[in-house]
């Protein structure tokens, strides 16, 4: 036998101030670090660019203890050091450059890291229950399925490097795909509470698989098709992979059924074989993922290959911030942000972040179990597998496990539209973890006295039919 | 600034981001156990104490029964001291008992002092409450002695 004592709840707001300390503290010491070994001495505006990352995440962590005492502890600190470290490794790839400061991407990922943690905030501060946003769902369906086609709409939309994603207004470009995922997460969570009982219990057994009702298959092949028509008009592996894989994730999460992901993976393999044979960019990026040191594919796989050969120099312990060549590798402070992280922090460092992004992902997933509503379980599931899933796929794409496909890493990657969209994500997994922390309200007041068994001679005067004698209703909170 | 100075200063920062790794997982650590499991080798003659704001000084006046005392099932032998507050029967953490029994409810049933006299009142439990043969439906007065059947386990009063 086992006897079993609830710990008290704490709030842990003060653990999550320190290791606020720290992960700040690691954005500080990794650009002191770069000077050191580029200029001999410290940055001057170490403390400025420190300190106003620091006021940054003060302002996130003082909100948390207004408005969600309760929220992850660890969540905020993770989100902070990756978007510091980023912050730095894109700097030294600015200085790399020799980008001028106004015009360097560092100067507008601070801009965006502010206006990120100003989106996280205000989704905490007005997000008071993540329940509301269920009532949002088919509005959430049409504003997501127009976000992820806004750019095939002609002058809106641009095509930079043969992908359609952006939308552009003057100067000013945007990936709205990357909110689409935000939006389109809504929808699924609040579609499949509802839906899922009819997707999991009907159907017939057929050797291990219970297999669906045809009919209930429609959600699924929409979906399917939806990613299909985004892999074929933007030449987007990525949000379309991204898409369909988000919805047969929650498929199961809401269904405990593996016959959705069995189906889920036929259909993929199916439509990735299909475009495959269609599309020659689909064939381009198969063929450098295979063969990248094949001289046919020289110029195209150049960028995978100096990746491959940063990361190799880098080995064990890395070459050093600012002492190794990252510059090289085209794009190095978007797509390949983590093949510059593998050559100047080495695979120690590598492996640091990864277990970081883990962590993160984990403390998703732990919320999700902890969270007593079935939309916010879905829902901060999605979140936390769309994250899990955009990681998998610029490293495995990186790391040549899986073909390269044009994701970002989250809080890492130089560009507005994913860091925002990310930090997003963070506000809504801090509202739903403050839901599943919360202790329960007290119910002690609800143990209504029993009736005797007999019922007293008055109680004929409620009116009330009882053949059983007035039984009283329990109330079973 | 010298090489040697500098590949000290590299190895500090890898340590320090692993120190942030470890430090978040530490504190996992302590997180992930929201609640405290005592195992008991020897369920016999072991005392199950009440909750602390019941102390079982306020033990009630007349004949009424002072302790449960679990006689079958997995838990034999565990006793509980009867003051005024209610006993609540279950699988649930947040029961008095909490019975280890594939047959029991989450909440099954609960024992409470009314008058004097220990009712026993089954709450919307799947397998029932018995007393002997008979289901419990309405709550229903407990003498001392009378044997009370929840899945597995069987509870008595004692006085």
């Amino acid at each position: 036998m086992a006897l079993v004592t609830p710990s008290p709840i704490r709030t842990r707001r003060n653990v999550e101030l320190i290791l606020l300390v720290l992960a700040v503290g690691i954005a500080v010491s990794a650009y002191g670090y770069l000077g050191l070994a580029t200029e001999g001495r410290l940055p001057g505006d170490m403390v400025t660019y420190g300190g106003l990352l620091a006021v940054f995440a003060l302002v996130a962590h003082a909100v948390l203890r207004l408005r969600a005492r309760y929220a992850d502890p660890v969540i905020l600190p993770i989100a902070t050091a990756i978007n510091g470290l980023g912050l730095v490794v894109i700097h030294r790839l600015d200085l790399a450059e020799k980008r001028p400061i106004m015009e360097s991407f560092a100067m507008r990922q601070m801009i965006w890291t502010g206006l990120g943690i100003g989106a996280c905030v205000a989704v905490i501060w007005f997000v008071r229950d993540h329940r509301g946003l269920a009532r949002y769902t088919y509005t959430a369906m049409a504003v997501g399925l127009a976000l992820l086609l806004l750019p095939l709409v002609p002058f809106l939309g641009r095509q930079i490097y043969g992908a359609r994603i952006w939308i552009g207004i003057g100067p000013l470009s945007f990936q709205p795909g990357e909110l689409a995922k935000i939006v389109l997460a809504v929808f699924f969570a609040g579609y499949l509470v509802t839906a899922r009982d009819s997707l999991s219990l009907v159907g017939r057994k057929i050797l291990f698989l219970q297999l669906p009702r045809a009919r209930d298959l429609g959600p699924l092949l929409v979906s399917w098709v939806i990613s299909l028509l985004v892999l074929v008009f933007e030449r987007d592996l990525g949000s379309s992979l991204l898409f369909f894989g988000l919805f047969i994730a929650l498929l199961y999460v809401a269904t405990e059924r593996t016959s959705w992901i069995v189906i889920g993976l036929l259909l993929f393999s199916g439509g990735a074989f299909t475009a495959w044979t269609l599309f020659s960019h689909v064939q381009l990026r198969v063929a450098i993922w295979l063969h990248p040191f094949d001289p046919a594919n020289s110029d195209n796989a150049y960028q995978l290959i100096q990746g491959l050969y940063g990361m190799a120099s880098g080995g064990l312990l890395g070459t050093g911030l600012g002492q190794g060549r990252p510059d090289i590798v085209p794009f190095a402070e978007s797509d390949f942000i983590a093949a510059a992280i593998g050559e100047e922090l080495g695979l120690t460092g590598f492996f640091a972040l990864l277990l970081l992004y883990a962590l993160l992902v984990e403390r998703g997933l732990r919320t999700a179990i902890g969270v007593r509503d079935g939309f916010g379980k879905l829902f901060a599931a999605g979140l936390a597998f769309s994250m899990a899933l955009q990681i998998f796929v610029v490293v495995g794409g990186v790391t040549r496990v899986i073909p390269l496909t044009g994701l970002t890493m989250p809080f890492l990657a130089s560009g507005g539209s994913s860091l925002l969209s990310n930090w997003i994500i963070v506000g809504l997994l801090l509202r739903i973890s403050d839901a599943a922390r919360r202790p329960a309200p007290d119910t002690s007041a609800l143990n209504l006295p029993i009736a005797p068994s007999a019922p007293p001679s008055s109680s004929g005067s409620s009116g009330r039919v009882t053949p059983s004698g007035g039984t009283p209703t329990e109330v079973t909170p | 600034m010298s090489e040697l100075t500098l590949t000290l200063l590299r190895l500090g920062f890898l340590a320090l981001l692993w120190i942030l790794v470890l430090s978040v997982v530490a504190v996992l650590r302590r997180d992930l156990f929201g609640t405290q499991v005592t195992r008991r080798k020897t369920p016999e003659a072991s005392v199950l104490r009440p909750a602390r704001r019941r102390p079982p000084a306020s033990a009630p006046p007349g004949n009424a029964a002072r302790t449960l005392v679990v006689t079958e099932g997995s838990l034999r032998g565990t006793t509980i001291s009867l003051g005024q507050a209610p006993i609540l029967i279950g699988r649930a953490p947040e029961c008095t008992l909490v019975l280890d029994d594939d047959y029991a409810s989450g909440r099954h049933a609960r024992f409470s002092l009314q008058a004097g006299v220990w009712m026993l009142e089954d709450l919307g439990s799947t397998n029932g409450t018995f007393l002997g043969r008979t289901r419990v439906e309405n709550p229903t007065a407990i003498e001392p002695g009378t044997p009370v059947r929840i899945g597995r386990t069987v509870l008595e009063l004692r006085r």
